[in-house]
């Protein structure tokens, strides 16, 4: 099943996908662009994965001053950067480099604390899309990647729908799309993830618990290009949805 | 969405994101020296060094803080938090405080390492590693930016600090802060901890006084083995 959170007719409901659009809980069928899209899910713990595909690795290679990788890269975000399917979100004027990230987004469904990797997908409770966005202007090398690089207000898109876990026969199959303005810009198959979600959840849950609603992006190929105010930007991934977002100018935001 | 964990903590006004900010004393940056003109820096940071405690960390006063195996001691960055009891964005240095709810001790324990570059989150991101004490009025607290900080370990004077020598007054970096990311009631930015951080082990006990919020106190206990 699919599922969704929307904002329609003054007040915030769950809903489910139908052939007509979606669902709500209550019985009433909406067309897609009838409702509001919210996040899928409001989540606990948000952890991304930097640099999990080795093209995109190479692709941004010239800027990374140390080290080579050793263990997963992973960073923390929070709940505020998170906005749904069909939202804006600002490009600053003084950025020259903004790009997109398409990323599979895994949901924790079971608590998870020290989980064998053959144990770990048992503690998976669905999937949605992520549009993890970089402001490449502003990175430092101080706790990179900065919050101010990836958890801007606005800054990561989620949805449309969270897909149940039963849904998706193999996660690690998935074709990954991004396009600009209708344009094919980004591809790859989650099957090129350098640590896979298996991987993931055992690395993790050596040193941290993992909670129910906790959400892991799994990192992005390559194929990241700069965008502009006005662009539309849609990432997809196959089984798990097609995700819309605009970019807007700082004019919106009284800036 | 968020369930709580039997044994963390859930008794303080936290319930939002704990951001942490590093570097943010004269003396943690001066103990830099020139490293920060080197790679893989290469400037001095320009912009609030933040990162995240997340909710698997946090526990309250009293509560055990777990040492790893392999690990001789723990780094104990005691500091001042400041929790948000108004959504700030973008507000101004000169408004910034009346965003707050109160204060709140913050010991922000990390796995000793020397890099500050990208840190691996197994040496700040572990279970326990964020005793959080309650939460004081803001009206109760006159200066922030005047607050000495103590920590003492099995009861002896270890460390000895306070915000006055901060880079960014803490309603500087509430505002800079908000400038990119929202903060929403329950979240708490804590301003950064000062250099020369002491460090504890496994069955040794870490008090934290701050002037005014009173003090919070933790064992710490050798982490049991993977079951």
């Amino acid at each position: 099943m699919k599922h969704a959170r929307v904002a329609w007719a003054g007040a915030v409901h769950e809903a489910v996908e139908h052939p007509q659009g979606l669902k709500l809980a209550d019985g009433r069928v909406l067309a897609e662009d009838q409702v509001v899209w919210l996040p899928p899910l409001q989540p606990g713990t948000i952890l991304a994965l930097g640099l999990n595909y080795a093209e995109h690795a190479k692709e941004l290679a010239k800027e990374l001053s140390a080290g080579t990788q050793d263990e997963p890269l992973v960073f923390l975000k929070s709940p505020g950067t998170l906005i749904g399917h069909r939202g804006f979100t600002r490009r600053p004027a003084d950025a020259a480099f903004m790009h997109y990230e398409c990323e599979l987004a895994v949901v924790v469904g079971r608590s998870a604390r020290n989980v064998r990797r053959a144990d770990a997908m048992a503690h998976v409770a669905g999937y949605t899309v992520a549009n993890d966005y970089a402001v490449r202007d502003y990175l430092e090398n101080w706790y990179r990647p900065n919050l101010r690089v990836k958890n801007r207000d606005g800054g990561t898109v989620l949805g449309p729908w969270f897909v149940d876990a039963a849904d998706v026969p193999d996660p690690h199959a998935l074709a990954l799309r991004t396009f600009v303005n209708g344009r094919l810009t980004q591809q790859g198959n989650t099957a090129d993830m350098v640590n896979d979600i298996p991987a993931l959840i055992e690395y993790l849950s050596a040193f941290m618990t993992l909670q129910p609603g906790d959400l892991i992006l799994t990192g992005t190929p390559d194929g990241v290009v700069n965008v502009n105010v006005g662009d539309e930007v849609v990432t997809e991934i196959d089984g798990i949805g097609r995700l819309h977002n605009t970019l807007v100018g700082d004019d919106s935001f009284g800036r | 969405m968020p369930v709580p964990v039997p044994g963390f903590l859930s008794q303080t006004a936290v319930r939002g994101t704990v951001y942490g900010t590093l570097l943010n004393h004269r003396d943690a940056l001066a103990a830099l020296g020139d490293a920060v003109h080197q790679p893989p820096y290469k400037a001095p940071p320009r912009a609030p060094v933040l990162y995240i405690k997340p909710r698997n960390t946090w526990v309250g006063d009293g509560d055990a803080v777990h040492v790893p195996a392999g690990v001789d001691a723990l780094e104990i960055g005691a500091t001042l938090g400041l929790v948000i009891g108004r959504t700030a964005c973008r507000v101004s240095a000169g408004q910034a405080l009346s965003h707050l709810a109160g204060y709140a001790i913050v010991v922000d324990i990390s796995v000793p390492h020397g890099s500050f570059y990208r840190p691996s989150l197994r040496f700040k991101a572990r279970d326990t590693f964020c005793p959080i004490g309650p939460v004081v009025p803001a009206d109760r607290l006159l200066d922030p930016d005047a607050l000495g900080i103590e920590v003492a370990i099995d009861g002896s004077l270890a460390h000895r600090a306070g915000t006055a020598g901060l880079v960014r007054s803490c309603a500087r970096l509430l505002a800079d802060v908000s400038e990119f990311m929202t903060l929403f009631p329950g979240d708490v930015l804590s301003v950064g901890v000062a250099a020369g951080a002491p460090l504890a082990r496994a069955g040794q006990r870490v008090r934290v006084s701050i002037g005014g919020l009173g003090r919070i106190e933790n064992p710490l206990l050798a982490e049991r083995a993977a079951a």
